[in-house]
C-alpha cells in the first residue's frame, strides 16, 4: 500500500484550481462531435445509407474513444494539480445576472467517464454490428446508439448542471427510443412509455435541484456552486441533496423509482448492455459523487444516499433471485450493483473512489455478460427463459467461459474484479461506525450473500444440465464480431479491479476531486473474508437448487418470497397505486373538468343566485350562455378579490 | 385623443402626427386598403396572387419599417421610447420588440393563409350550410379572398394594441383587431356550421369582455380625470380619490385583456373557437393575438398600475395558478388536436402571466421571449395540422393520427419536434423561453407560482407524449388520413418553425439579447 | 346630493306608474281571451309562418349600416367645417384621407353587388 502518496493527498484538503484547456483538451468538443456526427448521418441520410451505416455507426464511438485516450494520455502527464480543465465553448445562455457558458470540464472524474462510454461503447457498437445483423432497422439502431453516446458523454464533460441536465434528458431520449426500437412489441412500447414517465419524475427532482442552486449560489457552473456551497445555509443543502438524490433515483432505478428497469430488457441486448447495465444507469453514481461538495456538506442528504443504495441492493438481488427471464435476471442484478455504488457514494469521501471503482468494473463484466446473454438470445431463436436453456456450455464455449469470468467477477471470487471493488465498499460501510453503520454494512454483507446465489443459479440453468430446448433450435457459438468484444471484456471484468486498486492507482488519480477515505482499507479485511463466506454459501445453495438436480421447465410455485419477487417485489403495484391511481383519478378528474366542471361550477354558483342555471340550460344552445355566466363570475371574483385585497 | 376637450373652446390647433414613427402601422393599414381595392376591381383570376403580394409585401416592409424606427428614432437618440400621435401612441423598445414579433408571426400566418393546395375558406360564407348555393360556390370554384385584408386590418390592430398609450386607444385598437377575426373564424370551408358557431361564440363572449373593458376604462377615468396611462399611474402614485373605483377600474380593464389572453376563467372560448376556425386563422389568434393581447397587459400593468404591483398581484397569482393548472389538466382528455392544442395555449399563457407577475425587467423580457418563441412554434404545429386530412378535410380527431410516424415520418417527427417544445425539454426553445419566465418569476418573489409552472408543465408533459406514442408507436387504421404534399408556401411556413424552435433552443442568445435590450427601460410613459 | 332629490322623485313617480297601470289594468280589464289577442303583435293580420331553412333578405340591414356610415362621417364634417380655417391644410388632408378610406368601404359594396336590390 502507497499509504504515503495517500497521506499527502489528505493533507490537500482544498480542491484543484481549475485551469483552461490545454493541447489536445481543445478538440475536447470532437468527443461531442464524431457521435452526433454518426447520428445525423445516419437518422437524416435515409436509406441510401443502409449498405454501410453501420460502419459509420461504429467507426463514431471508436474515434472518440481515441481522442479520449489522447486527453488521458496527456492528464496523465500533467501534476495532480494541473489535472482539472475548463473550456467554455459559447455562452449558452446571457439574461441579466444570469450566465450559463457551454462549456467542457475535463478532470480525472470526467476523463473515467469517457474512457467508459467510449470504450465499452465501441465494444458495443462492434458486438451489435453481428446481434443486429438481421434487422432491417440496423442503420437506424446505429443511429439512436450513436445518439445516445453523445448524450451521455455531454452530462460526464459538461461544466455546469445545466449542461449535465441536457446530456440526462437526451440519454432519456435516447434510451426511450431504443427500449422502444421493436415498437411494434406491444410490450416494448409500453416499456419504453413506462421508462420515460419514471425517469420525468426523477428529472423534476433535478431540474428543481438546479432552480434551487440557482436561486441559492448564482450560478449552475459545478465550479460557481462548489465555491459558493460552503456559505449557503444547512436546510438549502440538504434540499438540493435530496432533490439531486431524486433525480438519481429515476435514472439509476434506485427505489422507489426502480420498475422500469425490468420492463426495459424490451429493447435490444446491446442495448441493455450499453445503456441499461454499464453506462447510463450509472448516470445517477456520477451526479452524486460529481455533486460530492454539496453531499460533504449534509450528512442527512449522505444518509439517505446510502440507505436507498442500500435497500435497492437487497431488493434488486431479491428480484434477481426469481427471475427465469435472463435479461431480467441480470437486469434484477444491475440495480443491485448500482445499489453498492449509490451505497458509496452515500458514505462520502470515504466512498467516493470505491463507487466510481465499482461503477468502471461493473462496467465491464455486466456489459460481457448482457452481450454473452444477448448471444445465446441470438441463437436460441429469441429465447429468454433459462428454462428452456442448458448445457451450452460445450456448444458456446466463448460466450461460456466469457460469461464465467464475468460471474466470477461480480460475485467477487479473487482475484477478480467485484473482489476488489466491492469489498472496500463492504468494509467502508461497516467503518462508518454507529448503528447506521452496521446496518448498511449487514445488509451489503448479506446482498453479497444473495449475488453469489442469483449468479450461481444463472450459471447453472443456461449453461450446465441437460438440454432442455425445442427441436428447432440449432444453437452453435456466434461468429467473431460478436465474440470479441467479449473477449475484450471478459479481460476487462478479469483485471479492471485489481488494477484499479492496487497501488490505489484509482486513488491517487481521482483523490484530488472526489477527497480520499479517512482510513485505509487493506486487501484482506474481515468484512471481505465474511463476503467471502457467504459468497460460498451463496453458490452452494444455488447448487444444491440448481446443479444437483434436474430444473423443471416450467416455473414451480414457489414460495411467497419467491412470488413477490417474481413480480419484482410488487413495484409495479406501488406505482399503481402512488402514481397511477392518482394519474387516473386527475384523468377522471379532467373529464369531469371538460365536460361538466366548467359549467358545473357556473351551475353551483348560479343555483345559490335562484336556481336560475336550471333554466338556462333548457335554452337550445347554453353553451355561449353558460360561457358568459362563467366569465361573469369569474370578473365577479377577481373584482371581489381585487377591492377586498386592498380595502 | 384626450385633453382637447378644454382645449376646443380657446383655440384649436392642428395636432403633430410623427407619420415616421408611425409608419409601419400606416403601411399595414394601407395594404389593407388597397387590398379591399383588389378585390372590388381587380378580375377574380388576378385576385389571390395580387393579395399575396400585397400582404407580405406590406407585412414585410412594415418590419423593415419596425427596424427603420428602432434604429433612426430610438437608439439613435438613446431613448427608451417616444410618445407620438399626440400621447395616443407610445413607441418604445418594447413595443418595437413586440410588434417586430407580431409582423414575424402575421408573415408565417399569411403563408398558411395563402396555400392553394387544400383551401381552408369557404366558397360562399353566406350560403346556408349544405344548401344548393353552396354546392354551386363551390364548383365555381370561389373561395373568399377577402381574409387577406381582413387579416392585415386584424394585424393592424395588432400592432396597435400593445402601443396604445391611452386606453381609448387601445379600445379602438381591441376592437380593431378582434372584429376581422370574429369574421375570419367563420369561414372554414369544411365542418361549416361548427365554424360559423365559433365566429359566433367569439363574437359574442368578445362584445361581452369588451364591455368589461369599456366599463374599466369608464372607472379609471372617474378616479384620474384622463385615459392617458400615465395620467392614471401619477394618480394612483398620489393616492388621492376612490379607491374603489381605482381597484374596480383595474379589475375590470384586466378582465378585459385577459379574455383576450385566454386566462382561466376567461377562457372558455378558446377551445371552442380554436377547432371552429379555419386552421391557419387558427395559427394567426394563436400566435399574434397573444402576443399583441400580452403587450397590451404588459403595458397597461407596467405603466398604468406599475405602483399598485403589490395589490394587483395576488389576484394575478390566483389567475396565474388557474390557467396554468386548468389547461394542462383538461389537456389531458383532449381527443380533438386542435381542441389539445388550444388548452396547451391557455396553459402557455398562464407560463407568461408568471414573467408578467415577475414585474421587473427579466419578467418583461422573459415573457417576450417566450412569446416570440412560442408564436413560431405554434404557427408551425397548426401548419402540420392542415397537412393531415381525410375525406371530411383535416383529420382532427387524435385516434386518426395513429401511426402517423410509419406513413409520414417526416410530418410526424416535426409535430413531434414541437410538442416538445411546448412540452420544454431541453435544447427546444421552450425550454429557454420556460426557464426565462420562470426565472424572472424567482427573482420576483413568485417561488410558489414556479413550483407551480412546473407541475403544470409536467402535467402538460403527458398529453404531448401520449400523441408522440400514438403518432410512432400505433399502428396505423387503414383507412386513416394521408398527409397531403403542401406547396412552398406551408412547407415554408413548417421550415421556419421548426428551424427557430430548434436555434433558439440552442442559441438563444442573439434573441434573448434583443429581448434584454428592448426590456432594459421598461416601457416608456 | 339635494340636487339628485327631484330626478329620484321623479324616477320614483314613473316606475310607481308604470306598475300601478299594469296591475290596475290586470285587475280591472275584462278577460275575453281569443286566438288574435294572444298573437305577439295585436294588429289584426294573422303572422305566417317562415319556412325553415329560408333566410330574410338582408338588404334593409345594409341600407341602415350604409346610413350610419354615412351618417357618422357626417358627424366628423361638422366640427372640421366650423374649425376649416384653423385646422388648414391639415385638417384638409386628414378628411380627404377619411372620406377617401369610408368610400373604399363604399366602393367594395357597390362592386361586389351588395348595392344590386334584386
Amino acid at each position: 500500500m502507497t499509504g504515503l502518496a495517500v497521506g499527502t493527498l489528505r493533507a490537500a484538503s482544498t480542491p484543484p484550481a481549475t485551469l483552461p484547456a490545454t493541447g489536445v483538451e481543445h478538440v475536447a468538443w470532437l468527443l461531442l462531435v464524431f457521435p452526433l456526427a454518426g447520428a445525423a448521418i445516419l437518422l437524416l441520410g435515409g436509406k441510401r445509407t443502409n449498405a454501410w451505416g453501420h460502419l459509420v455507426g461504429v467507426a463514431m464511438p471508436v474515434a472518440a474513444f481515441c481522442v479520449g485516450v489522447a486527453m488521458f494520455v496527456q492528464m496523465l502527464g500533467q501534476p495532480a494539480s494541473d489535472r482539472v480543465r475548463s473550456m467554455t465553448i459559447y455562452q449558452w445562455v446571457i439574461v441579466s445576472r444570469f450566465r450559463v457558458p457551454m462549456g467542457i470540464r475535463i478532470d480525472p472524474l470526467s476523463i473515467c467517464f469517457v474512457l467508459l462510454i467510449t470504450g465499452v461503447g465501441s465494444l458495443i457498437h462492434i458486438f451489435a454490428v453481428g446481434y443486429m445483423s438481421h434487422d432491417p432497422e440496423r442503420r437506424r439502431f446505429f443511429g439512436y446508439m450513436n445518439l445516445f453516446v453523445a448524450a451521455m458523454l455531454l452530462l460526464v464533460i459538461a461544466n455546469n448542471y445545466l449542461g449535465l441536465y441536457a446530456g440526462w434528458e437526451g440519454v432519456g431520449l435516447a434510451s426511450y427510443l431504443l427500449i422502444g426500437f421493436w415498437q411494434y412489441k406491444p410490450a416494448a412500447a409500453v416499456a419504453a412509455k413506462k421508462a420515460f414517465i419514471a425517469n420525468r419524475v426523477g428529472d423534476v427532482g433535478l431540474s428543481l435541484a438546479i432552480m434551487l442552486m440557482f436561486t441559492t449560489f448564482g450560478s449552475v457552473t459545478f465550479s460557481g456552486v462548489f465555491h459558493e456551497a460552503p456559505k449557503a445555509s444547512h436546510e438549502v443543502i440538504t434540499a438540493i441533496g435530496l432533490l439531486l438524490l431524486l433525480g438519481a433515483c429515476g435514472k439509476s432505478a434506485q427505489v422507489p423509482l426502480q420498475s422500469w428497469l425490468l420492463d426495459a430488457m424490451e429493447g435490444p441486448t446491446p442495448v441493455s448492455a450499453l445503456i441499461h447495465a454499464a453506462t447510463m444507469v450509472t448516470a445517477g453514481v456520477y451526479l452524486i459523487v460529481r455533486s460530492g461538495p454539496i453531499f460533504n456538506l449534509s450528512p442527512g442528504a449522505r444518509l439517505a444516499v446510502a440507505i436507498v443504495g442500500a435497500v435497492t441492493l437487497l431488493f434488486g438481488a431479491i428480484i434477481g433471485c426469481a427471475k427465469d427471464d435472463i435479461k431480467k435476471a441480470l437486469a434484477g442484478s444491475t440495480m443491485s450493483q448500482i445499489g453498492y455504488m449509490m451505497l458509496a457514494a452515500g458514505l462520502g469521501p470515504a466512498g467516493y473512489v470505491f463507487a466510481i471503482a465499482h461503477l468502471l468494473a461493473h462496467g465491464f463484466f455486466k456489459a460481457g455478460m448482457f452481450l454473452g446473454a444477448g448471444s445465446v438470445k441470438h441463437e436460441m431463436n429469441d429465447e429468454v427463459d433459462m428454462r428452456r436453456f442448458g448445457g451450452l456450455d460445450k456448444i458456446m464455449p466463448v460466450t461460456f467461459v466469457t460469461f464465467l469470468l464475468g460471474y466470477l467477477a461480480i460475485i467477487g471470487v479473487p482475484p477478480l474484479s467485484g473482489f476488489f471493488t466491492k469489498d472496500p465498499i463492504i468494509d467502508a460501510a461497516f467503518a462508518k461506525g454507529g448503528t447506521s453503520g452496521a446496518l448498511l454494512g449487514t445488509a451489503a454483507l448479506l446482498g453479497a450473500g444473495i449475488t453469489a446465489f442469483y449468479m450461481t443459479r444463472v450459471m447453472f440453468m443456461t449453461f450446465a444440465g441437460e438440454r432442455r430446448w425445442e427441436a428447432d433450435q440449432h444453437p452453435h457459438e456466434v461468429p467473431p464480431v460478436m465474440t470479441s468484444p467479449m473477449v475484450v471484456l471478459a479481460i476487462g471484468s478479469v483485471a479492471a479491479g485489481g488494477f484499479l486498486i492496487l497501488g490505489n492507482r484509482l486513488l491517487n488519480f481521482l483523490g484530488p476531486i472526489t477527497g480520499v477515505p479517512p482510513t485505509s482499507h487493506g486487501i484482506w479485511t474481515k468484512a471481505g473474508l465474511a463476503a467471502l463466506v457467504l459468497v460460498a454459501v451463496g453458490m452452494v445453495i444455488a447448487w444444491a437448487l440448481y446443479g444437483r438436480r434436474p430444473v423443471p421447465a416450467t416455473a414451480p410455485a414457489g414460495n411467497p418470497v419467491t412470488v413477490a419477487a417474481r413480480k419484482d417485489l410488487y413495484g409495479d403495484a406501488v406505482n399503481e397505486s402512488l402514481l397511477m391511481r392518482p394519474g387516473q383519478w386527475l384523468t377522471r378528474l379532467s373529464v369531469f373538468f371538460d365536460n361538466k366542471g366548467i359549467d358545473a361550477l357556473v351551475n353551483t354558483v348560479a343555483a345559490t343566485f335562484g336556481g336560475t342555471s336550471g333554466r338556462m340550460r333548457r335554452v337550445e344552445n347554453g353553451f355561449v350562455r353558460s360561457y358568459a355566466l362563467s366569465m361573469l363570475v369569474g370578473a365577479v371574483l377577481l373584482v371581489g378579490a381585487l377591492l377586498l385585497v386592498k380595502l | 385623443m384626450t385633453g382637447s376637450v378644454a382645449a376646443i373652446t380657446h383655440t384649436i390647433a392642428a395636432p403633430s402626427i410623427e407619420w415616421s414613427l408611425l409608419s409601419p402601422l400606416v403601411l399595414v393599414f394601407a395594404a389593407a386598403t388597397v387590398g379591399v381595392l383588389v378585390e372590388a376591381f381587380a378580375p377574380r383570376d388576378l385576385r389571390r396572387a395580387l393579395h399575396i403580394a400585397i400582404s407580405l409585401g406590406g407585412l414585410a416592409g412594415a418590419f423593415v419599417l419596425t427596424i427603420v424606427v428602432a434604429h433612426s428614432h430610438i437608439f439613435a437618440g438613446g431613448k427608451p421610447g417616444v410618445v407620438a400621435a399626440v400621447g395616443a401612441v407610445a413607441v418604445d423598445k418594447p413595443t418595437l420588440f413586440i410588434q417586430g414579433t407580431i409582423l414575424v408571426l402575421a408573415f408565417v400566418s399569411v403563408l398558411l393563409i395563402a396555400e392553394s393546395s387544400h383551401d381552408a375558406f369557404a366558397a360562399q360564407a353566406a350560403a346556408v350550410p349544405g344548401s344548393a348555393a353552396e354546392r354551386e360556390g363551390l364548383l365555381a370554384g370561389l373561395t373568399h379572398t377577402e381574409v387577406y385584408p381582413l387579416t392585415l386590418f386584424s394585424v393592424g390592430g395588432m400592432l396597435l394594441f400593445p402601443a396604445a398609450n391611452d386606453l381609448l386607444t387601445m379600445f379602438i385598437a381591441l376592437e380593431v383587431l378582434s372584429l376581422p377575426l370574429y369574421l375570419l373564424c367563420g369561414l372554414a370551408r369544411r365542418r361549416r356550421l361548427l365554424s360559423q358557431e365559433a365566429a359566433m361564440k367569439y363574437f359574442l363572449l368578445g362584445a361581452f369582455s369588451s364591455a368589461f373593458f369599456l366599463f374599466g376604462v369608464a372607472m379609471l377615468y372617474g378616479y384620474s380625470g384622463s385615459v392617458q396611462l400615465a395620467a392614471i399611474a401619477t394618480a394612483a402614485q398620489s393616492g388621492v380619490g376612490s379607491a374603489t373605483l381605482l381597484y374596480a377600474g383595474i379589475a375590470l380593464l384586466g378582465i378585459g385583456l385577459l379574455f383576450k389572453i385566454g386566462a382561466i376563467p376567461f377562457a372558455n372560448w378558446k377551445p371552442d373557437v380554436y377547432q371552429g376556425s379555419p386552421t391557419p386563422v387558427t395559427a394567426l389568434m394563436a400566435s399574434c393575438t397573444l402576443v399583441s393581447a400580452f403587450g397590451a397587459l404588459l403595458r397597461v400593468f407596467y405603466v398604468a398600475f406599475g405602483q399598485l404591483t403589490w395589490d394587483w398581484r395576488p389576484v394575478m397569482w390566483g389567475v396565474a395558478i388557474l390557467t396554468m393548472l386548468v389547461g394542462s389538466i383538461v389537456a389531458i382528455t383532449q381527443t380533438d388536436v386542435k381542441r389539445l392544442l388550444a388548452y396547451s395555449s391557455i396553459a402557455q399563457a398562464g407560463y407568461v402571466l408568471t414573467g408578467v407577475i415577475a414585474a421587473n425587467t427579466a419578467g418583461l423580457s422573459g415573457s417576450m421571449f417566450y412569446l416570440a418563441a412560442y408564436g413560431i412554434a405554434t404557427i408551425g404545429a397548426f401548419a402540420i395540422v392542415t397537412l393531415v386530412r381525410d375525406q371530411t378535410g383535416e383529420a382532427a380527431h387524435l385516434s386518426s393520427w395513429a401511426g402517423l410516424g410509419k406513413r409520414s415520418p417526416l410530418v410526424a417527427g416535426l409535430f413531434a419536434l414541437f410538442l416538445i417544445t411546448f412540452a420544454g425539454i431541453p435544447l427546444t426553445s421552450g425550454f429557454t423561453s420556460k426557464f426565462a419566465v420562470f426565472r424572472a418569476a424567482i427573482q420576483g418573489g413568485a417561488l410558489p407560482l414556479v413550483i407551480i409552472g412546473v407541475i403544470s408543465s409536467a402535467i402538460l408533459a403527458f398529453p404531448y407524449v401520449r400523441v408522440i406514442v400514438l403518432m410512432f408507436f400505433s399502428d396505423p387504421a387503414p383507412d386513416g388520413p394521408v398527409v397531403v404534399r403542401p406547396s412552398g408556401f406551408t412547407s415554408a411556413a413548417v421550415a421556419v418553425g421548426a428551424a427557430a424552435t430548434l436555434v433558439l433552443g440552442i442559441i438563444p442568445q442573439p434573441l434573448l439579447n434583443i429581448a434584454n435590450h428592448a426590456a432594459s427601460h421598461l416601457f416608456v410613459r | 346630493m339635494g340636487h339628485y332629490v327631484p330626478i329620484l322623485i321623479l324616477a320614483a313617480l314613473a316606475t310607481v306608474f308604470a306598475v300601478f297601470s299594469i296591475i290596475a289594468g290586470a285587475l280591472a280589464g275584462p278577460k275575453r281571451w281569443n286566438r288574435a289577442k294572444l298573437e305577439s303583435y295585436e294588429c289584426g293580420i294573422e303572422p305566417t309562418r317562415q319556412p325553415a331553412g329560408i333566410r330574410f333578405p338582408v338588404k334593409y340591414y345594409l341600407t341602415a349600416m350604409l346610413f350610419i356610415i354615412f351618417d357618422i362621417e357626417i358627424i366628423f364634417l361638422y366640427p372640421w367645417a366650423v374649425y376649416f380655417d384653423k385646422l388648414g391644410v391639415f385638417g384638409l388632408v386628414e378628411m380627404v384621407t377619411f372620406i377617401a378610406t369610408v368610400l373604399v368601404a363604399y366602393v367594395y359594396v357597390w362592386r361586389r353587388g351588395g348595392l344590386e336590390w334584386d
